[in-house]
């Protein structure tokens, strides 16, 4: 009994403040936001019960399938580019190289700044400095603005992030290639092993956790890229690059259709959940058990 | 020996080559800040030919510089600074209290890392805007949205290394007539530095940059915080490309002063923060 009441007042020093702003701030407003899409709420006012009427309208309109359809497009290139990319540049930082360190560094820095900065950086060099430089050089796939194409503004997107995320993601890959055990690598060599198997047969199998957590991350802010689709294309061409962050927003802020902006909010939360769940179990099944 | 050190040349050459591909759009930016609006559109690529200062203090003025960077740093440091206390303390809580309550909670704050906000955000505004709580607008109240959204991580972060500490401690404490708090304050939090550093850079560099949940919450002037200005202050000045570079590069100088300063600790943190 004694031991009862010594624990509950240790919840409420330590436990009851943030557990209290927790449940205000995300598990109340998440509750709600099921709730209302599943009425006919117009944000302020929900006095019907619809059922499943904002889903169905969801997934009939096609702006919400186009805009699905290209952030799964969107997260599926960024998943493979930017991985494949930082790979890389990890593997070349971690060669023996003068200036590793300047070299590290300016593949990182894009990832400290903000998407909505970024976005406006590249906004001025798709429309002002490469159709310039195409100009100068003959180079014609600069010539026009990418940002008033759907298919190269995608593009122009997936390029941006590959240059933001890869430098985090960086630092991932080197920190699981150089945690590989020299003596693990030593063994490798004396059994004869060129760079090329100690790479795929001995440093990748043992820095799988590293690919996990990569694959997890570049995922997760490529399903919720809201920044840099705002402030490169803002949805245009005619929303045809609208990802569905921004869709969602647009939806609910901007035509003042809150139940199912609402709605196509929550399909997006389950989108990810699935998802994110699949890559964890299916990388988890490829780490190397120690 | 001599062919190894060729090959390194090779790829020393390509990384410097990739480099400079990373850093263009920054020079790029540096280059455009200090031209005049005509000199940018007919030379982006070329250095300035005069240097013009007007154009940073144009900027500085009509963004209303100084004022957006005061707020940025303002919920910068207050949210950091109780997401630390909230998270460890909470981390704590749940590393030491074995029972249902405190793994189902550890469970939920777990699961909650992949809600986006764009899940919560629209009852989120009209929950706590005019129409519902009506929390008054300003950093105090960005600062507990922050700690709300950021807690969960970060006592992710805090409980695996708590949980490594042994109990012993706590218990030796608990016999010399130490209360809860006090062990924790006294014996526990400054064992947790390592952790506290990776929580805080982090949290820093998240709501340094966010841009969403001010966007819908923040909608006084005075109380933007230095992307909104950007973001709005670009939109306005497109016409005038040299004042709209200058613009950016202030915005992002002193997020770019903060690296260089913390180099290692970022990068550390940076890893230590992602293997967990």
């Amino acid at each position: 009994m004694r031991f009862r009441g010594q624990s509950l007042s240790r919840f409420f020093i330590f436990a009851s403040i943030p557990l209290a702003i927790f449940t205000l701030v995300l598990v109340i407003p998440f509750a709600r936001g099921l709730y209302f899409s599943f009425t006919n709420w117009d944000g302020f006012t929900s006095d019907t019960f619809v059922g499943f009427d904002n889903y169905v309208k969801s997934f009939g309109d096609q702006a919400f399938w186009g805009s699905l359809v290209l952030t799964l497009l969107y997260v599926a290139a960024s998943l493979v580019l930017v991985n494949v990319v930082a790979f890389g540049l990890a593997l070349l930082v971690t060669i023996p190289l003068r200036g590793v360190n300047v070299l590290r560094t300016a593949f990182f820095v894009p990832n400290l700044i903000g998407g909505v900065i970024l976005g406006l950086i590249w906004q001025f060099i798709f429309g002002q400095a490469f159709p310039r430089l195409a100009e100068s050089t003959g180079i014609p796939i600069f010539q026009e603005n990418w940002l008033l194409d759907t298919t190269t503004a995608f593009w122009a997107m997936v390029i941006v992030t590959v240059w933001q995320m890869s430098g985090y993601m960086m630092i991932i890959y080197v920190t699981a290639l150089m945690s590989v055990e020299k003596d693990v690598l030593e063994a490798a060599f004396i059994d004869g092993a060129n760079n090329a198997q100690t790479l795929f047969f001995i440093k990748l199998p043992l820095m799988a956790q590293a690919f996990t957590i990569s694959l997890f991350l570049t995922m997760r802010n490529s399903f919720m890229a809201y920044d840099l689709n705002l402030a490169l294309t803002n949805g245009n061409p005619y929303r045809t690059t609208e990802l569905i962050s921004l869709h969602v927003f647009k939806e609910a802020f901007g035509y003042g259709n809150f139940a199912t902006g609402q709605a196509q909010a929550i399909i997006m939360f389950v989108v990810i959940a699935v998802a994110a769940l699949a890559q964890v179990i299916i990388s988890k099944r490829m780490e190397v058990q120690r | 020996m001599k062919r190894a050190k060729r090959i390194n040349w090779f790829f020393f050459i390509f990384a410097s080559v990739l480099a400079v591909f990373y850093a263009f759009p920054f020079v790029l930016v540096l280059i455009n800040a200090f031209k005049e609006k005509r000199a940018v559109l007919n030379d982006p690529l070329g250095l300035p030919v005069e240097i013009r200062w007007k154009n940073f203090v144009d900027a500085i003025n009509k963004m209303g510089y100084w004022q957006s960077l005061g707020n940025s740093l303002i919920v910068t440091i207050i949210s950091v600074t109780a997401i630390i206390i909230t998270s460890s303390m909470l981390a704590y809580y749940l590393a030491r209290t074995k029972n249902k309550f405190s793994s189902v909670t550890f469970l939920v704050l777990v699961a909650s890392m992949i809600v986006p906000f764009q899940a919560l955000m629209i009852p989120f505004v009209g929950f706590f805007g005019q129409r519902g709580i009506n929390f008054p607008q300003n950093q105090f109240t960005i600062a507990f949205f922050y700690v709300g959204f950021g807690v969960a991580l970060s006592t992710f972060l805090y409980h695996g290394f708590i949980s490594n500490i042994p109990y012993e401690l706590d218990e030796a404490a608990a016999i010399d007539g130490a209360s809860p708090f006090k062990t924790f304050r006294k014996i526990i939090f400054p064992m947790l530095g390592p952790v506290t550093a990776t929580v805080a850079i982090i949290n820093a560099l998240w709501i340094w940059n966010d841009f969403l949940l001010p966007s819908v919450v923040l909608s006084d002037t005075d109380q933007k915080t230095l992307p909104l200005k950007t973001f709005v202050f670009y939109g306005k000045y497109t016409s005038d490309y040299g004042l709209a570079m200058a613009g950016l590069l202030l915005s992002v100088i002193p997020i770019l002063i903060f690296f260089f300063l913390m180099q290692k600790r970022i990068i550390s943190g940076i890893s230590a923060g992602a293997v967990k």
